[in-house]
């Protein structure tokens, strides 16, 4: 019995978060094998190996040198079937839940999302998160193959030395699944994003305007940071849906999360959870966001950043 | 062109969701419903579409009789057809719903012609399951990609666009095709009064969903642990601004 690790990557870079599956898998079963689609992922063999990976499965073709949903679900079906292995992980990103429910749609099984915990039997208990992981979900799986992807950031990515060898895997896929390659990119240009700044300023609907951000983009200018904001303000047509965090936005793991004037409804929270820190400033003491805060300071958040700033420059002299 | 949107009922909670005592359901009492919100992007970008490019759309929903609120909602909006998909609970297990609107779409097709594009939300708000859309498409033979916040409408193909984490992939698809869409691709607009008042008297078309149960099946619900400690109190107004700034300088933030 086998567990085995579908591996996200684009164009041969490895996407840390299929390193969490590989953790998550080890759990699961003790012989963990990984997948690789396409050859730019051949040079990856040896860091899945530093996982746990003891085979790495890779296929070669010509339909998998980009991205493809259904190219990639296709060949994800194929592997299970020549393989059979008795669980098949990926992690959940979106890449990662759009290509598991393709495998499982050409399979006929069942797929379970965003999994923290499984518990093994003929049919398993499985714990998923739902609305964005602020409540979980106990289900039942029954399946002879079964397919999941583990919530993104509930497994931290661990070590664990073992062979990693490569062991190639034919695929045989229809010319027609070039329907769903990538045809085109905009390479987005280099620097800090809302997803990896080390500091977010976020302002939520008590900012009163797209002129009121000023401020808070001084503020997170002068510290490196960028500036986010709740759903309130982009469904007010304030901010683009860019900068929005939350549910439906942008996941955000700053070192540190200033949230300004932001309740922390439960579509923003979900956003904001992987935050290390959190600073709540906000007129009201009993706002959600203040009571999950790690810090927080009552009061007018126009009167509050712009004092930052200003002692912020008076400290740099 | 022809559009299809598919939507799901969700019950819009505030800074807390409460379960019922037997751990079963969230506790709705004291909730409003909303359109999960990709998919009430999803509407618009419908709406949208037949706006810039003539021909009609339709929303679709499986859910209990009172996601009639939802359809009507849409057509406020400009959806010109409904169809509601009953089901005594507030929702079947994804491969169930995909097989029932799967049949759903093939009855009506048959009858009405195909649907040039379908529509569905990247995933449901409560459930988040990530598959419906895709398991409808791959049953209709039909290509499908999801988290787009783009398209553009050439002929009998479309252009479609999703954000990477290095920046924006553009798919080119040959309609017929399905696409999961994520908000952000437009700013949905509020109904109008003569909007509201003619989703009214619109017809929502009732098709009895018939499907098998699927492999996952929801025991029970449980709150996530809030976070353990208490919060810290670094002051009241613009006099807390020094206590902030060493908070940066020990976090490693003003260095």
């Amino acid at each position: 019995m086998t567990v085995l690790v579908v591996i996200e990557h684009d164009r041969g870079a490895l996407s840390p978060a299929s390193l969490e599956a590989l953790t998550a898998a080890r759990t699961i079963d003790p012989v963990v094998h990984a997948l690789t689609l396409g050859a730019a992922a051949d040079s990856i063999a040896a860091e899945l190996g530093e996982h746990g990976a003891v085979v790495v499965h890779q296929v070669h073709h010509d339909l998998l040198s980009d991205f493809g949903p259904e190219a990639w679900g296709e060949t994800v079906a194929q592997a299970v079937r020549a393989l059979q292995p008795s669980s098949v992980l990926a992690c959940g990103t979106d890449r990662g839940n759009e290509v598991m429910a393709q495998a499982a749609a050409r399979l006929d099984l069942p797929f379970v999302a965003n999994v923290i915990s499984v518990s093994e039997a003929d049919v398993w208990g499985v714990t998923r998160v739902r609305w964005g992981g602020s409540l979980l979900e106990s289900c039942t799986l029954t399946a002879a193959t079964k397919l999941l992807t583990v919530s993104h950031h509930a497994f931290e990515a661990s070590e664990s030395s073992a062979a990693g060898t490569p062991s190639p895997l034919a695929v045989d896929l229809d010319p027609s699944l070039a329907r769903t390659i990538v045809t085109d990119r905009v390479e987005r240009a280099a620097g800090v994003t809302l997803a990896t700044a080390p500091l977010v300023v976020g302002g939520g609907r008590a900012v009163g305007s797209a002129d009121a951000f000023a401020p808070l983009e001084e503020l997170a200018g002068l510290l490196g940071g960028v500036v986010g904001c709740s759903r309130a303000v982009t469904n007010n047509g304030w901010r683009n849906h860019t900068d929005q965090v939350g549910q439906t936005g942008t996941r955000i793991a700053p070192d540190l999360y200033i949230a300004c004037g932001i309740s922390g409804a439960i579509q923003h929270w979900v956003g904001a959870m992987a935050s290390k820190k959190i600073l709540a400033i906000n007129t009201d003491p009993e706002a959600n966001m203040v009571s999950k805060a790690d810090y927080a300071v009552i009061g007018d958040l126009h009167k509050i950043v712009p004092a930052i700033t200003a002692e912020v420059r008076r400290r740099r002299g | 062109m022809k559009v299809l949107v598919c939507v799901k009922r969700v019950p819009a909670p505030g800074a807390k969701i409460n379960i019922t005592a037997d751990g079963l359901a969230v506790d709705t009492a004291y909730l409003a419903f909303t359109t999960s919100p990709h998919e009430e992007c999803a509407v618009e970008e419908a709406v949208q579409l037949v706006e810039r490019h003539g021909g009609e759309s339709t929303v679709l929903t499986l859910g209990p009789a009172e996601a009639d609120e939802q359809l009507r909602y849409a057509a406020s909006i400009g959806v010109n057809k409904a169809v509601l998909l009953p089901i005594d609970s507030a929702e079947w297990d994804p491969q169930r719903t995909a097989a029932a609107i799967t049949s759903a779409i093939q009855g009506i097709e048959a009858t009405d012609g195909p649907f040039d594009l379908i529509l569905f939300g990247n995933e449901s708000a409560d459930a988040g399951n990530f598959q419906v859309g895709v398991r409808v498409a791959h049953a209709l033979a039909r290509p499908i990609v999801n988290g787009i916040k783009g398209i553009d409408i050439d002929g009998d193909s479309l252009k479609a666009r999703r954000e990477s984490d290095s920046g924006v992939e553009v798919y080119s698809l040959s309609m017929p095709a399905v696409l999961g869409v994520k908000e952000g691709i437009n700013l949905p607009r509020y109904p109008t009064l003569k909007g509201r008042l003619g989703s009214k008297k619109i017809e929502v078309g009732q098709l009895v969903p018939e499907a098998v149960l699927g492999g996952q099946q929801m025991v029970n619900l449980v709150q996530s642990a809030e976070p353990a400690s208490a919060t810290i109190m670094l002051g009241n107004g613009p006099e807390a601004a020094p206590a902030i700034v060493d908070l940066l300088e020990e976090l490693g933030i003003l260095k």
